[in-house]
Order: C-alpha cells, then sequence, then structure tokens
C-alpha cells in the first residue's frame, strides 16, 4: 500500500510538474502578448488613446457693439437658444431628425441639409439645428431630450438690431457663413472656424468692420468619455470679445431724417461734415428689417423685398446712381472760375433756350430767365448761362474739375457695395461708345444731364469739398477713436487741400447762398428762417426721361401727370450753417418731381436737425 | 512536541471552543504557526494593489469601488484564515453534501431565471447575495477530489470509474450553461480536467476528450446564444465593427498599448479615467493597471499570481493525503484559470467571457470563492501531514 502510495505520489508530482509548467508557459504567452501591445504596437495605440479622450470644442467670441457717436448701441447680442447635434453621440441622424421635426418646424431640406454636413464633417464639431427656438420649443425639446440622444440644447449669441430698418443698411446684417465667404475669406487668408451657426458680417459695416467685430475664436479641450460625456477641460483658450466699434453717425439725426425721408416713396439722403467726412446720417428709404435676415429670411418675404420697385434692399445713399442734374452747375461754375473763364458779374441773355449752330438746348424755365450774371444764374439754376459756360470751358476742365471734387469714381466710403458713378469724357466716349465727344454733349454735362450719374454720398462729397475751403474730405462711419485701436480705418483728416482759389470758392458759396436767400431762388420757398441756422445749398432736377420736340412744341407734361417710373428725381445738395459751413447734406428724391419742391425742404428739415442737434458737438 | 502543553495551556484556555471542532492532534496555536504566511502575503498583496487599482478607477476616490472592496476583502481575509484552520477531514466528510447543496442552489436559480427575467445567476438571501456558478467552483473541485481519493490505483485506469465524476462535472457544467454561462462552463470544464490529470486519468482518455469536444463543436455553436456568437466572432475580428460588439476588446487593448513600459502612472490612466473602457472596474481592471503602471506593472501582477501559483503547486506536492493533493491541485488550476481567461480577454488573446481577475477585480462573490478557495488551499498546507484513508478516517 505504501508502495502503491509512492508510485501514484510519483504520477502525481510528475504530472503535477508538467501542469505547472504548462501554467509557466501560458503566462508566458500572456506577457508576450503584452510586450506586444505595450511595447511593439505602444506608439499607435498612444496616438488612438489621445485621439479617444480630447474633444475640442470652439468657443465663439462676443461679437463687438456697434455704437453711434454717442455710445447708442446700434447692433448688440442677445442670448438665444439653439439645437446642435453633437456628430460623435448620434447613431441614425435622420431617425433622429425625424423625431425633431415633430417638436420644431425643421424643414425637410434643413434636415436634408444636416444630414450631408453630418457626412462631410471630418471634424467632430457639433451642427447647427435650429436657431433660435422660443421658449414653448426650448420647453418641448427639453422634455424629450431623453429621446433626443446626440441633440443639446445651446444657449448662443445672436445678433439684435434695435433701430431695425433704420440702420438697416448701414450696418447690413449677419448671417451664416457660405462657399463664398469661405473663398473671399481664403484669399485674405482669413480662416473660419468650425463653429455652429457661424454668423458673420454679410453687408454694411457689419462685413466691413468683420475682422475688428468677431474677435478671436476661443477653444476648450475637453476630456470626453466613450458616451462623448465631458469629464473636465484640459486646456480652455478663452475667446477675445470683438471690438466695439463707435461710429460718428448720430441716430436721433438718422431717424430725423428717415422721418423726412418717409414722406417720399423712394429716396436717400446723406449728412456729413464738411470738414471731417465723418458722416452724421446715411439713410436710403424705404428700407428692410434686418433682423430678419440674422435667422436666414423667408422665402416669401424675401420675393417682397426683390420684387418691390422702391428697392428697399438697395442701399441709395451710396449704391444709387442718379444725374445730378443742376447739382452739377456748382462743378461748372468752379470749373470756369479756376480756369478763369468766367467773369461772375458778366451777363447772359436767357431766352428759354440756347441755340447751338441751329440746334436748341432748352432751360428748364419755359420763355427764359431774361438776362442774369452768375448768382441769378445759379439761383434760378438758368441752364442756358451754365450751356454757354459748359461750352467756353470744355468737357476736359468738365470732367476734371467733377473728379476732384468725387464724382466719376468711388469716394471711399467704409461700406461694401459703394459705387462710382460716372464723369464722362473724350477718352470715355470713344471707349465705350466708340464715337467723338460732340460740343452738344458737353452742353448737357454742364447741367448734370446726359451720360453723367452720381450717387447722393458723391453729391454730399462735392459739396464739402466746395465749402470746406477746397479739401478733399473723404466720408467715413467709424468714428477716430474707434478706429485707432482697430489700425483699420485712421483716415479721419480733412484731405489734402485741392488748390482752390479762395475768392473763387467765396464767389460760388455766394452764388448758392443765392438760390435760398434770394426770392428768384429755386429753394427760397424752402429757407431756414434763423438767420445763424440759414442753408445754401443747390437743387436739381435730374430728367430721366427724353422729352421730343413734338411733346416740347404742345408744352411738357407735367410730372404729376408721368408715371411715376418716368417722373424726374429730386435732388437738393447743401450745407450749413451759411457763415461757417459744418454740415453737407445730399437728398436725392426718386421720381420725386423737383429738386426745389419735393427735395430741398427735405434738405432743410434735415439740416436744421442737424443744427439743432448740435450734432458735431457731440 | 513537547512545548504542546505550555503552548496548549495558554491557547487552550482562551480557544477551547474553537479547537473542539477541529482536528485532535494540532492545536490552534500549531496551526496558526503552519500557517503558510507567504502565500497570505501574495494574497494581500494582491488584493491591495486590487483595492488601489479601484481607487484610481473611481477617480482617486474610495467611492463607488475601492471602498466597499477593502472592506469585503479584509472581512475575507479573516474568513479565510478561519476556514484555513478548519481540519481537512472535515472537508472530506462535507465534499458531497456541499455539491449536492450547490446543485440544488444551481437548479433553484435555473427555477427562478425561468419565472423572473434573463440571465439570473444569484440567490439574493438578503443579508448577502449567493451566486452559485461561482461556488460550485470550488465544491466541485472538492467532490472530484473526495470521489478520487476514495478510488483504489488500479481503478483510475477503468472507464466505469470514470462515469461518476465526468456526470458530476457535466451536471453543474450543463446548468451553468444553462444561465447561460460559458465562460464558467469552461472554467469548470477545464477545472476538473486538471483534476482528472492530477488523479492519473490515462493520457488516451483526455485525447479521445478533446477529440469528441472538437468534433461537438459545430453542434455546441448551434446552441449558443446570438450574444455569444457574437462576441465569439467579434474575438476574430474585432475591428469590423468598432463601436458595437468589438468595443470593449478594442478599447481594452487600446488602453493597454497605451500604456507602454512604465505606464501613465497612477490615476493618470487616460482611457481608465476616461470610462473608454467598460467594464474597467470589474472584468477589465487588469487594463487600469497595464495603463497605468505599464508592461512592468502588469509583468509584476503576473509574477505575483505565479508566486502564488508556485505556493499551490508546493501545497500539492508536499501534502501527505491524496484529496488535499488533488483539492489543491485543483484550487491553483482554478487560479490559474481566471487568470489566464482575464488577462487574455482584456488582451484580445481569447474571447471575452466575462471572468473576473482574481483577487482584484471588483465584485463579492468571486473575492468570496477566492478567498474560500485560499482558505482551504491554506487548510490543506496546515494539514499537509494528516493522514486519510480511502473511506475518509484519519490514519495518522
Amino acid at each position: 500500500m505504501m508502495a502503491q502510495d509512492n508510485s501514484r505520489a510519483r504520477l502525481f508530482t510528475r504530472r503535477a510538474l508538467l501542469l505547472g509548467g504548462a501554467q509557466a508557459g501560458l503566462l508566458a504567452v500572456l506577457v508576450g502578448r503584452l510586450y506586444d501591445l505595450q511595447i511593439l504596437k505602444g506608439d499607435r495605440y498612444r496616438t488612438l488613446a489621445e485621439e479617444n479622450r480630447i474633444s475640442l470644442r470652439f468657443l465663439p467670441p462676443p461679437r463687438g457693439q456697434i455704437l453711434d457717436r454717442g455710445n447708442v448701441p446700434l447692433a448688440l447680442n442677445q442670448q438665444n437658444y439653439r439645437l446642435v447635434l453633437i456628430p460623435e453621440r448620434v447613431d441614425d441622424a435622420e431617425v433622429l431628425l425625424a423625431k425633431i421635426q415633430t417638436l420644431i418646424p425643421l424643414t425637410e431640406g434643413d434636415a436634408d441639409k444636416i444630414v450631408r454636413d453630418l457626412k462631410r464633417r471630418r471634424n467632430r464639431q457639433a451642427i447647427l439645428v435650429y436657431d433660435n427656438l422660443t421658449w414653448e420649443q426650448v420647453a418641448a425639446l427639453s422634455l424629450h431630450m431623453p429621446e433626443l440622444g446626440g441633440m443639446d440644447i445651446e444657449v448662443g449669441e445672436a445678433r439684435f438690431y434695435p433701430y431695425g430698418a433704420d440702420m438697416a443698411h448701414v450696418l447690413g446684417h449677419t448671417g451664416p457663413l457660405d462657399s463664398r465667404d469661405i473663398d473671399t475669406a481664403d484669399k485674405e487668408g482669413r480662416a473660419f472656424p468650425a463653429i455652429p451657426g457661424l454668423r458673420i458680417g454679410k453687408n454694411g459695416l457689419e462685413k466691413q468692420y468683420d475682422s475688428l467685430l468677431c474677435g478671436k475664436v476661443g477653444n476648450v479641450q475637453l476630456e470626453v468619455n466613450a458616451h462623448g460625456r465631458v469629464i473636465r477641460e484640459l486646456a480652455r483658450q478663452k475667446p477675445l470679445a470683438g471690438h466695439d466699434v463707435t461710429l460718428s453717425l448720430d441716430i436721433g439725426l438718422q431717424q430725423d431724417v428717415l422721418q423726412q425721408l418717409a414722406k417720399t416713396e423712394s429716396s436717400s439722403a446723406v449728412v456729413l461734415d464738411v470738414h471731417t467726412g465723418a458722416v452724421y446720417a446715411l439713410a436710403s428709404h424705404p428700407g428692410f428689417d434686418p433682423n430678419a435676415f440674422v435667422y436666414g429670411i423667408h422665402q416669401t418675404e424675401w420675393d417682397q423685398l426683390t420684387g418691390n420697385p422702391f428697392a428697399p434692399l438697395l442701399n441709395k445713399a451710396i449704391g444709387g446712381l442718379y444725374a445730378p442734374g443742376s447739382t452739377f452747375k456748382i462743378v461748372t461754375t468752379l470749373a470756369g472760375l479756376e480756369a478763369g473763364l468766367l467773369d461772375p458779374q458778366k451777363t447772359v441773355f436767357c431766352p428759354g433756350y440756347f441755340d447751338l449752330g441751329g440746334h436748341l438746348f432748352h432751360c428748364w424755365k419755359h420763355g427764359g430767365h431774361g438776362t442774369v450774371n452768375l448768382r441769378h444764374a445759379m439761383a434760378g439754376s438758368c441752364d442756358t448761362y451754365f450751356y454757354q459756360l459748359g461750352q467756353h470751358v470744355g468737357i476736359d476742365r468738365l470732367q476734371a474739375m467733377a473728379q476732384r471734387l468725387g464724382l466719376g469714381s468711388k469716394v471711399g466710403i467704409d461700406l461694401p457695395h459703394e459705387r462710382g458713378g460716372l464723369m464722362p469724357g473724350r477718352a470715355w466716349k470713344k471707349a465705350n461708345r466708340h464715337h467723338e465727344w460732340q460740343l452738344g454733349e458737353t452742353l448737357i454735362t454742364a447741367i448734370g444731364q446726359g451720360y453723367i450719374t452720381a450717387t447722393p454720398l458723391q453729391l454730399a462729397i462735392m459739396m464739402a469739398r466746395v465749402v470746406n475751403g477746397g479739401h478733399a474730405v473723404t466720408p467715413h462711419l467709424i468714428r477716430a477713436e474707434s478706429s485707432a485701436h482697430g489700425a483699420h480705418e485712421g483716415e479721419n483728416s480733412g484731405g489734402d487741400s485741392l488748390g482752390f482759389d479762395a475768392d473763387n470758392l467765396s464767389l460760388l458759396q455766394d452764388a448758392l447762398a443765392a438760390v435760398v436767400t434770394e426770392p428768384i431762388g429755386t429753394a427760397y420757398g424752402a429757407r431756414i428762417l434763423e438767420d445763424e441756422l440759414a442753408m445754401a445749398g443747390k437743387t436739381g432736377t435730374a430728367q430721366v426721361r427724353r422729352i421730343s420736340t413734338a411733346e416740347r412744341a404742345e408744352g411738357v407734361i407735367a410730372n404729376a401727370d408721368l408715371a411715376w417710373k418716368e417722373r424726374d428725381h429730386a435732388l437738393f445738395v447743401g450745407y450749413a450753417p451759411l457763415t461757417a459751413p459744418q454740415y453737407a447734406v445730399a437728398v436725392v428724391v426718386e421720381h420725386g418731381g423737383s429738386g426745389a419742391h419735393d427735395a430741398a425742404p427735405i434738405a432743410r428739415d434735415i439740416l436744421l436737425a442737424c443744427q439743432k442737434r448740435n450734432v458735431a458737438g457731440v | 512536541m513537547h512545548n504542546q502543553g505550555e503552548m496548549g495551556f495558554r491557547g487552550q484556555a482562551f480557544f477551547m471552543p474553537v479547537l473542539l471542532i477541529s482536528a485532535e492532534h494540532l492545536t490552534l496555536a500549531d496551526k496558526v504557526r503552519l500557517v503558510n504566511w507567504g502565500l497570505v502575503v501574495l494574497i494581500v498583496a494582491l488584493g491591495g494593489i486590487g483595492i488601489g487599482l479601484l481607487y484610481s478607477a473611481g477617480g482617486e476616490s474610495w467611492r463607488p469601488w475601492a471602498g466597499p472592496q477593502g472592506v469585503r476583502f479584509l472581512v475575507g481575509l479573516v474568513g479565510m484564515l478561519a476556514l484555513a484552520l478548519v481540519d481537512v477531514r472535515i472537508w472530506l466528510r462535507l465534499a458531497y453534501p456541499l455539491y449536492g447543496v450547490m446543485m440544488g442552489m444551481l437548479v433553484l436559480v435555473e427555477v427562478m431565471g425561468h419565472i423572473g427575467m434573463g440571465a439570473q445567476r444569484w440567490i439574493d438571501l438578503g443579508v448577502f447575495v449567493i451566486q452559485p456558478s461561482e461556488l460550485m467552483k470550488i465544491t466541485l473541485v472538492l467532490a472530484l477530489a473526495r470521489y478520487f481519493h476514495g478510488l483504489e490505483d488500479e481503478e483510475i485506469g477503468r472507464l466505469s470509474r470514470l462515469v461518476p465524476p465526468v456526470l458530476m462535472v457535466l451536471a453543474p457544467v450543463g446548468l451553468v450553461l444553462l444561465q447561460p454561462n460559458l465562460g464558467t462552463s469552461l472554467l469548470l470544464i477545464l477545472t476538473s480536467a486538471a483534476l482528472f490529470w492530477g488523479a492519473g486519468v490515462r493520457v488516451w482518455v483526455f485525447l479521445v476528450a478533446l477529440g469528441l469536444g472538437l468534433v461537438s463543436l459545430p453542434v455546441a455553436w448551434h446552441h449558443l446564444h446570438d450574444y455569444q456568437k457574437a462576441r465569439l466572432m467579434t474575438f476574430v475580428n474585432p475591428e469590423a465593427d468598432p463601436l458595437g460588439a468589438g468595443y470593449n476588446i478594442l478599447q481594452s487593448k487600446i488602453a493597454l498599448g497605451s500604456g507602454g513600459l512604465f505606464g501613465r502612472g497612477f490615476g493618470q490612466g487616460t482611457q481608465s479615467q476616461l470610462q473608454f473602457l467598460p467594464e474597467k472596474h470589474t472584468d477589465f481592471i487588469f487594463v487600469v493597471l497595464a495603463e497605468e503602471w505599464g508592461l512592468v506593472g502588469a509583468v509584476a501582477l503576473l509574477l505575483l499570481y505565479a508566486g502564488l501559483l508556485a505556493y499551490g503547486f508546493a501545497i500539492a506536492l508536499s501534502c501527505r493525503n491524496l484529496f488535499g493533493r488533488l483539492a489543491a491541485l485543483g484550487l491553483t488550476a482554478t487560479f490559474f484559470l481566471y487568470v489566464l481567461a482575464n488577462v487574455g480577454m482584456v488582451s484580445g488573446l481569447l474571447p471575452v467571457v466575462g471572468i473576473p481577475l482574481p483577487l482584484v477585480s471588483y465584485g463579492g462573490t468571486a473575492m468570496m470563492t477566492l478567498l474560500l478557495g485560499c482558505g482551504l488551499l491554506l487548510g490543506i498546507s496546515i494539514h499537509r501531514d494528516v493522514r486519510i484513508s480511502r473511506t475518509g478516517i484519519s490514519t495518522s
């Protein structure tokens, strides 16, 4: 029994040792496996691990405010609620969006776009599903949040324009980034971060000063777990708030101006400082509510805006082109005086027309002005006088003077989409019409008709340059202090001297005063009675149709009897106060009738408002 | 034992009641002196590492895992030492009854599982929860050791004598498979195989059994639950569905691999800390170690296990009764299989079967089972010189 036990013990010992050996061998295999994973493939897994845990989220900076010269906010940020989708937490976006559509009015097109975005996006930034949720929608979504895995309600900031249409054209608006913005940004070396619902300036000052307003995007590196839940913050780079932009514009004056323009169907006006070019008001009527654009405008609303004959989307003050009409007589006069071809006392007889080699050029006043010198001719806006003056001066001098006064090319306001208008000349005619310049064209150009076009802004600048001692002021909306730290638009000087003779400028101003102060003046009815606030200026009535000989024979059809589109544009350019010019104004009423009756009173009220508000002194 | 009286005097005065249920020759003091303290140190070291890892995995906090685990470990340790003092002959006598009780419990959970919902594997006794399939690992070892202990040498060679132990194995395996718990079933089979091996069953029997097993694989596959099939398929190709069934293995490998040689430091394992890792406190606790302590830490833990296994073999080899030898071998094999299955699983070598890392993973039942096993092992060590006849009567 002992022997048996011994042999069995030996067998056990042998087998136990074999088993132990096998176990040791298998443990060695485990060690080998660990060596393989941790040492040989360690780097690869370490990389995978890094990707596993860090989630980079962008922090949008608060956009800078836009303030008027009295620091009244014109564009500010309001908190809003938005629904975003976290890609890494979503399994089936289409099912999820279908669920969402039962809660909020998300269109099929929007849903498709989100699915496309989701597929295209390689980084794992959240995607904006629906912006500006109402309280009811927030409540409904919150209630269903447990079933909406991958969705999140975020608090964001949205642009708000408290003055709505009053500032629409100047401020522009922000909107979602589109491919065109990205292309432009690429060219400028700017890069937009992939922030859900990122909005950039799309127009107006919002676009012009976008890089100043937008600030610097921050980011936060978050450690997330496998469920996408945030564990903690690893690093945070705070967003840098955008700079506030202070404007030279006065919102009170702007509203006064718009109140005046509201009397018309379609018009625009610019008020600026004759010395600095600071724009105090820049208005275009009718307007639109820029707040509607912030979240994407509805198609019907858009169709209404684009189909409106009064072009509410266009900033007519900088983008509307009009024949300057008689307001151009300022250019003609100064060209004549500077060329030494105009004796202000020398008289011209106006029979109601000017005969150029048998071809009659009509004066607006049927029957003529009789005998007029410069002062009377300017006051009564005698076309015959200026036809003759234009003939003497010639198109080349007219063109050169017009260009010195800011016509024919952009004056360079800090707004996008400014237009330059047209100041024709010989070279232009040859290049664009393939004909020689005709003397008759010089005559009609001298009274601001024909090919010539200008924006209200250009006309205001023209006005400013002849009453500020002949300095080439340029307009700007941003205030000096504001532009300084932005290092953006530094120019705020009165501009270089244009080299005009001071006596000539006095003569011109005297003539412009006569327009308002003399009973024969076209704007006498719109004069300012308070002497210290008195204005001067020039009316203009720009013909938009050709008056045939037959019509002239039967009597020119009154504006009131014409279709709106065929009525004359009413213009007025002016300045105040008379003795020490500070404000220049240009008013254009589209198809308004006559400058004297339809534009001058508006300009008067605007210049009165400027002075009473002491806008420049604020 | 000339000093027995002196020692006994002091001990007996105090511990008389306890001693009365124990064996006749060894006093409590003798037993305490005979305790294999080296093994105890290894066990404490493993348990301590487990608590440390749970502290880290819980975000460097005693809650929710490290604290409860520490308490359980301490209680279990006391229980283990108490069990170690129980005479091995008592275990021999209780082997079959315990096995019967566990079988009854397995049937009970099976029935309850059908009444209740899903895979229920435990019995809630109010005070604590019993998972019969876990305890069966120990009682099966004891029962098999008891059976082979009672066999004459020649009987080992007879096939008919192998029928009872095979049935003893297949009965619980079948019930555990019904739960369904593939991992534990395999563990039971392999532990039993180690015992059969130690008992001296002929080598050709193993070969035939292996052959039969391979042949029946397709049948077995057919009867697997979908999630079990998925796990096996996932094991074959985890990258096929990185966010689904393969997620655990992939994340586990990422965490393991990113540990490198020296690891990321205590509490610094990003994968473990960031919940990329599923079940990090239970079945995947080894990953926390490997990520935070690197290959060095992982190998150190494996060496501790190797040391524990070496003690187990030493006890089995030094034991002078067959019951103790076979039981020690079986318990050691169980321990080894836990380690192999767990580390193999988390490193992607083996399919995910849901087996904890012994003494380290969070969880009461597994810890209790393993400390119970260690208590038995220590008891066998203490009583290694006790000779027991085939019928279970002490001979020395």
